[in-house]
């Protein structure tokens, strides 16, 4: 029950980021999708244990590769479908931590949360590239199969 | 004006609205160089930066700079030039038409009124909230403070168009309206209210735009907008750290 209450939250979260960037009217139920599915796949990677930073990775390796598919499906440009849908990636709470304990003078902590935050941004990034890797070689497959296929006919 | 003008001008017109909106520099590249060879030029050349166009076409007696002053993000004009330039290379319209689209949508309004975008600043706190820290409890004060620190940004920002001032005071307002919450007894955790109400403010086009362009080659833009965003992140966190440290 958490589980989808957290699904529907993540679709909610990816709608409203939507909005405020004004992305397409058409492309907001796509991007929703994308956030619910990607944000599926950490909570996975969280119930084996698997960590924040390796969750934002899978994540956002999620959310290119899906973004890539959605932008050649609709003819729009990939980033109206990856900027929503990373907005439940950001890591906010951490940020917000790193600040607070900063303010408050308390310097061992407020640098573990900054090594998180950082640790998290570098794990999306990385995500994106290893994304385009993968968008690479899905359109070099695809290429192949349609020459395969005109070879034959 | 001749037609190595017209073709430079509106492939200017075109990088431009993208750049301006919030576009990533390799698909304004991409879009500016696709508009010159529908249009019969094949040897052109692009610089694209976040401050400024230019475009010449190789051998031709024709060069033009379109300076970029001010940023806003608003991806669907973004994908409003996309199509259009679709429409131009399947030879639907031609090349006068699609400026003239072009200017037209220059100075298009934003689809979504204010209040859809108040409500999307609604859905991306509390869930957000809710998601972040598993707590329910503090779930409508982190719903009106952060759509009241959104309109508040949003009406500094269209204002004084100042964006850092504007989410320096956003950030300020959200702070004391967690602690004011707090104080009523309506909330019982400042942190998540703050977290949750911070979250529409996120920097999030310039930081994505900027791993975009630094892992695509654009060493010019990809950290220029690294550091919008890190300035954009550093008004928010000073705002919320004048408050931590008053309270």
């Amino acid at each position: 029950m958490a589980i989808i209450g957290q699904l529907i939250l993540a679709y909610l979260a990816v709608l409203g980021f939507g909005l405020i960037i004004n992305i397409p009217h058409q492309a907001l139920n796509v991007a929703g999708w994308i956030g619910t599915i990607t944000w599926g796949a950490y909570l996975i990677v969280q119930a084996f244990d698997g960590g924040v930073v390796l969750g934002s990775l899978i994540g956002s390796i999620g959310i290119g590769v899906l973004s890539s598919i959605a932008a050649r499906d609709k003819k729009m440009p990939a980033i109206i479908f990856n900027i929503p849908s990373l907005v439940s990636f950001v890591p906010g709470s951490q940020a917000y931590q790193m600040v607070r304990n900063f303010a408050l003078g308390q310097y061992r902590q407020a640098v573990s949360f900054m090594l998180q935050v950082i640790m998290i941004t570098g794990a999306i990034a990385l995500g994106f590239l290893l994304a385009e890797l993968l968008n690479r070689l899905i359109a070099f497959g695809r290429l192949q199969w349609r020459r395969h296929q005109i070879k034959q006919s | 004006m001749t037609t190595d003008e017209l073709i430079i001008a509106t492939c200017l017109k075109a990088g431009k609205i993208m750049v301006e909106n919030g576009s990533e520099i390799s698909r304004v590249d991409d879009t500016m160089m696709r508009i010159a060879q529908n249009a019969g030029v094949i040897s052109a050349n692009t610089y694209v930066t976040i401050t400024g166009v230019m475009m010449s076409i190789q051998g031709r007696n024709a060069t033009q700079i379109a300076a970029i002053t001010q940023r806003t993000i608003d991806l669907e004009k973004v994908a409003q030039v996309n199509q259009l330039s679709r429409e131009f290379a399947a030879q639907k319209i031609d090349l006068p038409t699609l400026q003239r689209r072009l200017n037209s949508l220059d100075q298009a309004s934003r689809s979504f009124p204010l209040w859809l975008q108040l409500v999307g600043a609604a859905l991306v706190s509390g869930p957000l909230m809710i998601m972040f820290r598993q707590e329910t409890i503090n779930t409508w004060p982190t719903v009106v403070i952060g759509t009241l620190g959104f309109l508040v940004y949003y009406l500094l920002n269209r204002y004084l168009k100042i964006k850092f001032l504007s989410e320096l005071a956003a950030a300020l307002f959200i702070g004391f309206g967690a602690e004011w919450a707090l104080q009523i007894g309506w909330g019982t955790n400042v942190n998540d209210i703050i977290i949750g109400s911070l979250m529409p403010l996120v920097p999030g086009v310039p930081l994505t735009n900027a791993v975009r362009d630094t892992l695509a080659g654009n060493f010019i833009s990809g950290p220029a907008r690294g550091v919008e965003a890190l300035l954009s992140a550093a008004a928010l966190g000073f705002g919320i750290a004048v408050v931590i440290t008053l309270a």
